[in-house]
């Protein structure tokens, strides 16, 4: 059993850990950092709750060693706002009903709002293909599209 | 779920990475997306783990010398999202876009899912289909194992512990060629109940000059569909060659049944299957 010292910058902070190999970068998260925002859901690499951007993109958190992320810069739910203003793609779950239980919500932001960063205007099939790693069990995904053009519009307003 | 205990090592160079894997019970971490979730279930403990994902050099999609040469660590969202592969290698793009799901092709990489020795995995077909080659580097040096003798059996390929696949070759495509990858999954995400890879080229009377056929998930590894292949070679490229040579691909098919199908469907599909993506190829050889 190997220990590391790594240092992640996480929604623009900088944080230093000493974890073991084999700490996935969601339980780093959420025990060592308690950022908890990040779920986990299947533990399979299957649902996508647990997504989180590292380097821009999105990834499966639960299937990624934390010792991995060393160096890099990680993107989290708790990132999206900013000085309290929500992120259109949070404006848009909330105004467009894009959840139920909530417990996708962070990571079907998280994938979402990387996809309209790569493509800001996206159509419905575009979206649904984007976030097709990503599992809902209450919505049936129509509010989530709906949300996901609504963060688009929102961001091509300049909002 | 947490996996058991391991020492990590993330070299920078392949020498350093090879020799890493020369202690007992190393093991590549590429992209993970097979692996992690095997240590999580405690169905793989290596010692070691050996990360690659810090050397460099690894990761590129280029043409080179009549092939396409892509580094084993290029994720598959890379292939994805190419054009060079979009337009010239529509097999290839086809099997990108299948393969687990959008947010694990941003990890998973294209030597991890033909190293892994899976015939879940989409990439082995696909490879079988086009002919390829892979290069492996190994304390001795550089080797080039066609992709025909790289399967082995169940999770088992011909590498050695300590050798690490670093390309792949797809043969550049003649004029009048064409490919198509064909998966049927319960979900995205999941790993296939069939899917052929196909890829023809065609000679000016519209005969078949070579054809390639694999099919994934329905043996001990992906499948060669050689009698089929042999069958078309020199024939012309008709609906009723096609359906005969789909026959001989669904015989070839060595499927078990399971939550995904029985033996019987899963042939049958391996047979539709066949069609459609021969069909495709020869349309896709012929420009549309």
């Amino acid at each position: 059993m190997s220990r590391h010292h790594i240092t992640v910058t996480i929604n623009g902070k900088t944080h230093e850990a000493d974890v073991e190999s084999r700490l996935l970068l969601v339980h780093l998260l959420r025990e060592n950092l308690n950022m908890t925002g990040t779920h986990i859901g299947c533990d399979t690499t299957s649902c996508g709750a647990c997504t989180v951007q590292l380097n821009g993109k999105p990834v499966k958190s639960c299937t990624i060693l934390a010792v991995q992320a060393d160096g890099m810069e990680l993107r989290t739910v708790e990132g999206l706002a900013t000085n309290g203003k929500l992120h259109p793609i949070q404006e848009g779950f909330h105004e467009k009903h894009g959840l139920q239980c909530g417990f996708c919500t962070p990571g079907m932001m998280m994938t979402s709002s990387a996809l309209l960063a790569q493509n800001p205007h996206p159509t419905d099939d575009e979206i649904r293909q984007a976030i097709s790693g990503n599992l809902c069990r209450c919505t049936g995904y129509m509010n989530i599209v709906k949300a996901v053009q609504y963060a688009a519009d929102k961001m091509a307003e300049g909002g | 779920m947490i996996p058991p205990s391991f020492d990590y090592l993330a070299p920078k160079t392949l020498p350093e990475a090879i020799a890493a894997l020369g202690q007992e019970n190393a093991k590549i971490l590429a992209g993970g997306q097979s692996l992690i979730p095997l240590m999580r279930f405690r169905l793989a403990s290596p010692a070691i783990l050996v990360d690659i994902n810090r050397v460099e050099g690894l990761s590129y999609i280029k043409e080179e010398g009549g092939w396409l040469k892509i580094g084993s660590m290029t994720r598959e969202s890379a292939l994805e999202n190419s054009s060079l592969v979009s337009q010239k290698y529509s097999l290839l793009a086809d099997t990108a876009k299948v393969i687990s799901d959008p947010v694990v092709r941003n990890m998973g990489t294209v030597g991890g899912n033909l190293a892994n020795g899976d015939p879940g995995n989409d990439h082995p077909a696909t490879m079988l289909a086009y002919g390829a080659e892979v290069v492996a580097m190994g304390p001795k040096g550089q080797r080039v194992i066609p992709i025909t003798s790289f399967f082995k059996g169940l999770y088992e390929s011909d590498l050695a512990p300590n050798e690490i696949l670093t390309e792949v070759r797809v043969p550049a495509p003649k004029p009048r060629s064409g490919g198509a990858y064909l998966k049927l999954e319960r979900k995205v995400g999941d790993f296939a109940t069939a899917a052929v890879a196909a890829q023809v080229e065609l000679d000016a009377k519209g005969n078949f000059a070579s054809v390639g056929i694999g099919l994934t998930n329905v043996g001990l590894t992906a499948i060669k569909a050689t009698a089929a292949e042999e069958f078309l070679k020199g024939r012309a490229s008709t609906d009723e060659n096609i359906k005969e040579a789909a026959k001989l691909a669904a015989d070839a098919a060595q499927p078990i049944a399971d939550v995904r199908g029985s033996e019987e469907y899963k042939r049958a599909l391996v047979k539709t299957y066949t069609v459609r993506a021969l069909r495709m190829a020869v349309q896709r050889a012929k420009g549309g």
